[in-house]
């Protein structure tokens, strides 16, 4: 194989004020043959991203080169001159962003902004680079392919940017593509598409790529070799194959374990049907809610309809859903940050009432809700100390040197260091930042534990360990929890009973194992099945054997009436599902399902386990 | 190729310990360019010069000390004489007081009802909110010399009368800052999660909201002082603020703006002192607000 | 959804004009007490008082003569002045032309000059350039308008002897004298306005220069120029037609000064000359004058950032 790109001994130095510099890239090297995908996987600070720019002769501001070569075709890209760089920017080597959302620019028409780097570069005229970017949006599977282009970028949807930003790359004709986490932000259902439609077109473009991720399940879908980064510095390289199977480094053997499992039966712990109480600790009867002024009792937008849910006491109730689904919202209304338009909140057998102020403080101290980003939820001017000690003080009259040494006691139950009590936030990193967030809410003593996508803005690694921290936490202090997340695979591994929201109903529920098990509902069969796998050839066999392709790439419609999945359902029943709301079918063992089908229809297993099988 | 080494074992040990990479580490303290450090080496010297200026003049703000008006300057009176023969050197020093002292009360003022309102908009909100707002818009929608010549039109100029007005008026653009960076740190979730725990509004405001909006509210402050010098010295020239005899830069360089055809300097000092004042806290700012956006730009080729 | 947005700025602007009427006219006539005592003076006797009282309508309750002053002010009779008892509109007539001359001028030169200055120096952050017309315009807008008039008239009039330090309208200049008339006035408020413009220009364009997706132009290898130009322009148009429209409003408090400073016959200087007086007709027709074009100054920039933002003019 020819050696496209050649990168030996990489250094990039970012500077302190006082001039000194600190070391980012410690000297990487790794290449890129013709029509390969190398992989770089890393957690955040591994400098996954900061290496795979440097392709484009590129460092983020701050960043500077400080040694080694990057050798494109032969010729070194630090040393060329900068409108030599400029000149082989897009029209050699292609980047494609995170977001598409905020890369593409707002004010230029997509169709502009596509040919824009093939036309300045003077690799096709206009008409030529319309006709390739037309191509281009049909084998990417987008929607109108021939008007696509005259729209702005806010009038398409998230899935269909980031495949646009796919041909916007592609249609230069560059020799290289440097993906840089293009699905991470993306719905777990979108991703498949997007990943299928990218892996697609490089093989047909028989383009290389530097594909730049944390996540190895993708990884495993797409690299052909696996770089395995950690703060800046190269754990590991091999073929995919061998990396993916046979794990030489310790890091990578640990990045592997906190990949989670596939989603199955027996995962969750096992519901004994025994409580310390006969009182479920939190439930949620008929409710509904949602955002704007109320119109005749009813929202402006309503996000949630008719929900009802039960946290039996010292259980974990996982929420699962897609973002805009209405999960959080649900979690809101729990804590009493947002008042319910309709429908009661009970704790311990008392009615909550819907606004927070009316609730008494111990109320409010029996709830307690662990925000997603430690970042924003820690106050910057406060120390740890008062952090943690504000609530021990507030709920229980807790003072001086008697709420030092319980501070510390909880540092401790998160298992931080006593010390850190002295730090502000943004001395710590963020995996510690997130204990913290925990460690604030369990100092009211709380019942019940509100927990919003807690691990989804960390690292794999720090993810894991959150939860296994909060595994321990459950079983020391019996503490009920809601655990939301988008991410099946956590929810799965964590919940004792599983909610499955979409477009704001409950499409089903019931304990983990009789959700992870058929019957299923048709969205929780689509999402089981969009869960990657750490197995190569998991996207082929999916993607090959998925009957329900047909509404993976619609997006979510809130509706009135009808089954809120009906756009979407590979088995909806047209007259049906779309004029009368779903009927809630009652399983065993406190397991719904809300869907017309009838039960032995939902029989269906996930298809590639069939096949696989 | 392999390139696993050693540390592999620690890495993976430091990981079970939470001992994590951190974060961008946190910004450090702000520091000045010695442009920056020179200004505040001005500011420093005029805000002493406020403080005992009327003392180490050589005369009285309004001794008729020289034989002449529009001496120019030498030994005896360091900046020449002005119109009426006064000692232009001790009266810019007497004028610090007036102006800068008539600014610092004024924008105290300001900021004290500012903040009050602002914050009180902010955390109210509802019919509280949109009634203040509203009226702060409309005045904040108003050229603030009008604003100036109709109170002064009014109530006639006396330098309580000022320094109240001048208050007033910028506390409008204080207003709008204080509740903008209130609602931001509002919807934060840390106060959020403080209203969830109970907190009563004052521990909100005191502890949450506060000490979040200090920083940019002291930058601020600088940006603030600087246009009511400018209000206040505006006035002054036109006749409208301090009145004479009083030492003040602005009606300095309105009395003496005569002499200026005839090589007189005596205009040019005060504004220069003006000048010299403003421009040094500008310079602070704009050193403390650092420069954004211009990192990114640097990469255009 | 963009007209809804539209109308609902312009029914804000008009209620705020209405707001503004009600300040003035608070300021001018209910704040300052008795207007027929300020007119008569301490040695007044009562009748004469009660007379004039009488005379001005002071002595209807203050809301009557609120509706009676703003629907003469709508119909054009902007009442009559205490000097002379002229009619004000007729007093207003001539130097309100002459200040709209001097600010069109202004306009006419700043405007081109800021933008161009504003653009190359988010061109070139961090270069000499750049440096230099920062450290400019921050010093520039830093000091008094009077400062800068001050400076003009020591160097190009009292050391240059260029111009005149003066400008004085009869009317019937010929073009050369009028150029040389205005020439310092126009000067100084070219280098007040342009400095905000600039200062401001290059805030908005760098301001843009920090999205994503001017890096990913720059990944792309789009060249200098074009990302300034179309990339980050067309996406700061909104704030920088902004920033026109609100040094324009500002012009109205430099040619306070500046008409003062130079004599020139414009309406500011009208209006100066009533707060000294404590005319309060005139003054009240002045700053109803200044405050509503500020007014609708702001209300143009308004309607024109929401005009150039690509998400409400192609709605989804």
């Amino acid at each position: 194989m020819e050696k496209l790109l050649e990168i030996k001994d990489l250094k990039i130095e970012a500077r302190r004020e006082d001039g000194t510099p600190i070391p980012i890239v410690k000297g990487v090297s790794f290449d890129v043959h013709k029509g390969q995908v190398v992989a770089l996987i890393g957690e955040s600070g591994s400098g996954k991203t900061t290496i795979s720019l440097s392709a484009l002769a590129y460092t983020k501001p701050g960043l500077e080169f400080a040694g080694g070569e990057v050798r494109l075709h032969g010729e070194d890209l630090l040393t060329a001159e900068p409108l030599r760089q400029r000149d082989l920017r897009g029209r050699k080597v292609a980047y494609l962003a995170q977001s598409a959302a905020a890369t593409f620019n707002p004010a230029i028409t997509i169709g502009e902004q596509v040919t824009e780097s093939a036309v300045l570069h003077g690799i096709l005229t206009q008409d030529e680079a319309n006709a390739r970017a037309e191509r281009l949006y049909r084998s990417l599977e987008l929607p109108d392919p021939d008007r696509i282009g005259n729209r702005y970028p806010h009038q398409v949807s998230g899935g269909q940017l980031q495949r646009l930003m796919a041909a916007m790359a592609l249609c230069g004709k560059p020799d290289l593509m440097v993906l840089d986490e293009p699905t991470t932000a993306l719905d777990v259902t979108t991703q498949i598409e997007v990943l299928k439609a990218f892996k697609k077109v490089i093989h047909e473009e028989n383009a290389a790529a530097i594909y730049v991720t944390h996540d190895l399940a993708v990884v495993a879908q797409i690299a052909d070799y696996i770089v395995v980064l950690y703060g800046g510095e190269v754990m590991e390289q091999g073929s995919a194959e061998q990396i993916i199977n046979n794990p030489g480094h310790a890091y990578t053997r640990k990045l592997m374990e906190a990949v989670r499992p596939k989603p199955a039966a027996g995962l969750g712990t096992v519901v004994t049907g025994e409580h310390d109480r006969d009182i479920a600790a939190l439930v949620v009867k008929d409710m509904s809610a949602g955002y704007g002024r109320k119109l005749n009792g009813e929202p402006a937008v309503t996000v949630l309809r008719d929900i009802n849910v039960k946290v039996e006491n010292g259980h974990v109730v996982g929420v699962i859903g897609e973002s805009g689904c209405g999960k959080s919202t649900l979690a809101r209304v729990m804590a009493g940050l947002l008042p319910q338009a309709a429908g009661e909140v009970v704790l311990d057998g008392e009615n909550l009432e819907a606004d927070l102020q009316d609730r008494s403080r111990d109320e409010l101290r029996k709830v307690q809700f662990v925000y997603q980003m430690a970042d924003t939820a820690l106050n910057p001017r406060q120390r740890i100390d008062d952090i943690i000690g504000r609530p021990l003080e507030f709920y229980h009259g807790v003072k001086g040197r008697e709420r030092q040494q319980r501070v510390q006691e909880i540092l401790e139950m998160v298992e931080l260091p006593a010390e850190f009590g002295a730090r502000y936030p943004a001395e710590l990193s963020g995996g510690q930042k997130q204990r913290i967030n925990l460690a604030r809410s369990l100092a009211a003593s709380p019942e019940v534990l509100l927990c919003d996508e807690v691990t989804s803005a960390l690292d794999s690694i720090v993810g894991a360990n959150v939860i296994k921290l909060l595994n321990n936490l459950k079983d020391k202090t019996g503490v009920s929890f809601v655990f939301i997340s988008h991410d099946l695979s956590t929810v799965a591994s964590f919940a004792d009973e599983i909610v499955v929201l979409y477009a704001g109903r409950v499409v089903e529920q019931g304990p983990t194992d009789q959700v992870l098990t058929p019957p299923y509902h048709p969205y929780t069969r689509l999402l089981i099945s969009s869960v990657p796998e750490l197995r190569i050839g998991w996207l082929e066999d999916t993607v090959e054997l998925r009957e329900m392709a047909v509404g993976i790439a619609k997006g979510v419609e809130i509706t009135d009436v009808g089954c809120p999945f009906y756009n979407r359902c590979p088995s909806a029943i047209e007259g049906t599902c779309d004029i009368t709301d779903a009927p809630v079918r009652q399983l065993a063992e406190g397991h719904e399902i809300a869907c017309h089908l009838d039960v032995s229809d939902l029989q269906l297993k996930i298809s590639h386990e069939a096949s696989a099988g | 190729m392999n390139e696993s080494n050693i540390k592999g074992e620690d890495i993976v040990e430091r990981l079970d310990r939470f001992d994590e990479l951190p974060d961008a580490p946190p910004r450090k303290r702000i520091k000045l360019s010695w442009v920056g450090k020179l200004a505040a080496l001005v500011v420093a010297a005029w805000l002493v010069i406020v403080a005992i200026g009327p003392s180490i003049a050589p005369f009285h703000q309004m001794d008729f000390a020289g034989d002449d008006g529009f001496l120019p300057g030498d030994g005896e009176f360091l900046l020449g004489t002005d119109y009426l023969g006064r000692d232009t050197f001790s009266r810019i020093l007497w004028g610090a007081r007036t102006t800068i002292g008539i600014s610092l009360l004024s924008t105290l003022g300001a900021y004290l009802i500012g903040i009050t309102l602002g914050i009180a908009a902010a955390v109210r909100g509802g019919w509280t909110d949109t009634i203040i707002s509203r009226i702060n818009d409309a005045i904040l929608s108003l050229p603030t010399i009008m604003l100036g010549l109709i109170a002064i039109a009014a109530f006639g100029s006396s330098i309580p009368i000022l320094i109240i007005m001048a208050a007033v008026i910028y506390a409008t653009s204080v207003f709008r800052i204080a509740r903008a960076l209130a609602l931001d740190i509002m919807v934060q979730d840390f106060v959020e999660s403080a209203r969830a725990r109970g907190e009563g509004t004052w521990w909100i405001v005191t502890r949450e909201i506060l000490p979040n909006a200090a920083m940019p509210l002291a930058t601020d402050f600088g940006l603030r002082l600087v246009f009511v010098v400018l209000f206040i010295s505006s006035l002054s020239f036109l006749g409208l603020g301090v009145q004479p005899p009083t030492a003040d830069w602005g009606s300095m360089v309105r009395e003496n703006l005569q002499g200026l055809p005839y090589g007189s300097y005596a205009s040019i000092w005060p504004a220069v002192a003006i000048g010299s004042f403003t421009i040094a806290i500008n310079l602070i700012v704009d050193d403390v607000s650092a420069e954004s956006g211009g990192s990114l730009a640097r990469k255009m080729v | 959804m963009m007209m809804k947005m539209v109308l609902r700025r312009i029914l804000i602007g008009i209620g705020t004009l209405w707001v503004v009427s009600v300040l003035v006219f608070i300021g001018t006539s209910i704040l300052p007490g008795d207007v027929a005592q300020i007119i008569l003076g301490q040695s007044a006797t009562p009748e004469t008082l009660a007379a004039l009282r009488a005379e001005l309508g002071m002595d209807r309750p203050w809301f009557v003569r609120y509706f009676d002053w703003l629907g003469n002010l709508v119909t054009g009779d902007l009442g009559t002045s205490k000097a002379g008892g002229a009619s004000i509109s007729s007093l207003i007539a001539g130097r309100l032309g002459n200040t709209m001359f001097l600010a069109g001028i202004v306009a006419a030169i700043s405007i081109p000059i800021s933008v161009a200055l504003g653009l190359l120096a988010a061109m070139y952050p961090g270069t000499w350039l750049d440096r230099i017309v920062t450290f400019a315009t921050l010093s520039l807008i830093s000091v008094p308008e009077f400062f800068i008039a001050t400076f003009m008239v020591l160097i190009l009039a009292v050391q240059l002897h260029w111009l005149p330090a003066i400008a004085y309208l009869s009317g019937n200049e010929s073009g050369w004298q009028l150029a040389r008339a205005l020439a310092m006035p126009v000067i100084t408020l070219v280098i007040v306005v342009s400095a905000q413009m600039i200062r401001m220009t290059r805030a908005g364009i760098l301001n843009v220069m920090n999205s994503p997706y001017i890096e990913m132009a720059i990944l792309k290898g789009v060249p200098r120029r074009r990302i300034i130009l179309r990339h980050a322009l067309f996406n700061a148009i909104g704030p920088i037609v902004n920033v026109i429209a609100l040094n324009l409003a500002y012009l109205v408090s430099g040619v306070v000064i500046v008409e003062t400073i130079f004599a020139y016959p414009g309406l500011a200087k009208l209006m100066i000359d009533g707060v000294q007086t404590r005319d309060l007709p005139l003054v009240q027709a002045c700053a109803i004058i200044f405050c509503a074009t500020y007014v609708v100054l702001i209300l143009i920039a308004d309607i024109a950032s929401i005009l150039s933002n690509p998400r409400l003019r192609q709605p989804k």
